[in-house]
């Protein structure tokens, strides 16, 4: 056996770190370049903003875009009041038993199921089952089912930070439990459950799988206009014209792409933001 | 003398762990009754009983009865019980929000007072706790910035917003330096005009000098009670002499 000089050591490991740290970031950095390179050619206020023409080959991607915010502005505020209650009652009221100890652990593993299951459960319960036909509730519904665990987790998070004692002080002064989640637990538990909902937010926007079967449709030639309507979705989009359709231009897809990464990342960041701050700010 | 409290047979465990034995105890109007004894004595848990504050632990149960003015605290509605056995736990814990937030919070949240009557009521709790005239300036910061010391004298005014009859300190000096400890104890004496008070500490020099009446516990049991110069001149019991002569365990 040979040993090492600790000064040696330190510095093999500091360059392990550093090169894994790397491998992390830079095919991370390389995507992004790739796509910006390839589509910023094709960004413009007119793709933006209009219908695609010419068999999707030319013209916007508006459709897609409207789409897609609608699918996911329509999952978040149905996924987050409900997930925001339930993560109420399992942090603070729920007693802790079997039950209740099943259903945290049931929460922890829907998280972890592939995305395209939820695709084919919404399309079996809200598709078929309850006639919504492939439309922009049944996407939408499917999504805010998928995001439900991840929501639920993050806001027991967020209220199990804020700590038991502030509680007990304010039972303390004869100020009801509903009270005291409303006027002191919440209030201090919202930036962590807004920074989640925004993150999650983002990670839906991306989501294929659980919108192919329920709400994304190859082409519509119009704006949304109902609920009950299929849409256009950039995912979903981006596959057609990726793979589809032949002689499509490619700073159009990279374009798309960009679009794309660009709500994604522009949300995870603003969510990051919004927690340093809170977090700066947070007074205990 | 009335008796504000009354204690019968009161048993308390957590889970199957016994932590007061067969307490009975009286606490009379207007006095202080200060509570001694050895850590794990179950000082803490006779107060969380006195104002249900165990009810939220799922673990705690009881047999017995305590009554408050006659009645049976078990039977009233805990919230309304809270707002008349207030009480200040060891450490102090200023909700994060304003000075002026704190004391508002609760007579606000059970709309015990209109607005107007609201800058009244925070100056007189605040003037009553010894605090008033270090904090007038500056009522509207956090009052997470505030120092130990004030932070518990802020905990005391944002109990006397909201009139309790009775509050209940848990060690409320424990974590204080002297001059601090000096000035809760002086808001202490004050308030006794007006309040019923019991005073768990484990300070025993803190007992004899604001207890009307000095209780000591030991191992959930109540060992002897009886007038505070009484019971520190001439102990009946070998062991409450040997605890407040400092010559215990
Ligand atoms: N929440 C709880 N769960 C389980 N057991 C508890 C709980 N609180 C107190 N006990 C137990 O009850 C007994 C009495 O504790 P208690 O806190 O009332 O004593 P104390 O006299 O206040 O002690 P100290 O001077 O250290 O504050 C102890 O044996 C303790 O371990
Ligand atoms: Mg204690």
């Amino acid at each position: 056996m040979f040993k090492l000089s600790p000064k040696l050591s330190q510095k093999i490991f500091y360059t392990l770190l550093a090169i894994s740290t790397a491998i992390v970031i830079v095919p991370v950095l390389l995507i992004v370049f790739i796509i910006i390179k390839n589509g910023w050619s094709a960004i413009s206020w007119e793709f933006l903003t209009t219908m695609p023409t010419d068999g999707m080959r030319a013209g916007g991607i508006l459709p897609a875009i409207l789409g897609t915010l609608s699918i996911v502005a329509c999952a978040i505020c149905i996924t987050l009041p409900v997930g925001v209650c339930a993560a109420i009652y399992l942090n603070e009221y729920a007693k802790d038993n079997m039950l209740t100890r099943i259903i945290k652990l049931a929460i922890v593993n829907l998280a972890g199921v592939p995305s395209v299951v939820y695709g084919l459960f919404g399309l079996g319960i809200f598709v078929m089952l309850l006639g919504f036909g492939v439309s922009i509730i049944a996407g939408a519904l499917t999504l805010s089912i998928m995001e439900l665990p991840v929501i639920i987790t993050t806001a027991r998070g967020a209220l199990n930070s804020v700590p038991y004692a502030f509680r007990e002080a304010s039972w303390s002064l004869g100020v009801s439990k509903w009270q005291t989640i409303r006027r002191v637990v919440l209030p201090n538990a919202l930036p962590g459950i807004m920074t989640g909902a925004i993150l999650s937010i983002s990670r839906i926007s991306g989501e294929t799988a659980p919108i192919l079967f329920t709400a994304a449709a190859f082409y519509v030639p119009h704006l949304p206009q109902s609920m009950f309507d299929q849409v256009m979705a950039l995912p979903y989009h981006l596959y057609i014209i990726s793979t589809q359709i032949p002689n499509m231009p490619k700073n159009i897809i990279f374009g798309t792409a960009l679009v794309l990464l660009m709500m994604v990342l522009s949300m995870s960041l603003f969510a990051i933001i919004a927690r340093l701050y809170f977090r700066k700010k947070r007074k205990w | 003398m009335v008796e504000k409290i009354r204690v019968e047979n009161l048993n308390c465990y957590y889970k199957d762990k016994q932590a007061l034995k067969n307490l009975n105890i009286t606490v009379e109007k207007n006095e202080i009754l200060s509570i001694i004894g050895p850590s794990n004595s179950g000082k803490t848990s006779f107060l969380r009983t006195l104002n249900r504050m165990n009810d939220m632990n799922v673990d705690f149960s009881r047999d017995g009865e305590i009554y408050l003015d006659e009645e049976n605290i078990f039977e009233m509605n805990p919230e309304k019980l809270r707002t008349r056995v207030g009480m200040l736990f060891a450490m102090p814990i200023p909700l994060p929000m304003s000075i002026y937030d704190n004391i508002a919070y609760a007579p606000r949240v059970l709309g015990l007072k209109n607005k107007k009557n609201m800058d009244e009521v925070v100056e007189q709790s605040l003037r009553d706790a010894s605090l008033w005239d270090e904090v007038k300036d500056r009522l509207h910061t956090s009052a997470i910035k505030m120092s130990g010391g004030q932070q518990q004298r802020l905990c005391i005014a944002r109990i006397l917003a909201i009139e309790p009859e009775v509050i209940l300190f848990d060690e409320p000096c424990s974590g204080l330096d002297p001059i601090s400890t000096a000035k809760v104890e002086e808001a202490m004496l004050k308030l006794k005009q007006k309040y019923t008070i019991v005073l768990v500490t484990n300070n025993v020099k803190q007992a004899s000098r604001v207890g009307t009446r000095t209780a000591f516990f030991l191992m959930g049991e109540l060992v002897e009670i009886d007038k505070t110069s009484t019971l520190f001149v001439s102990p009946r019991n070998k062991k409450t002499e040997d605890y407040i002569t400092g010559r215990f365990g």
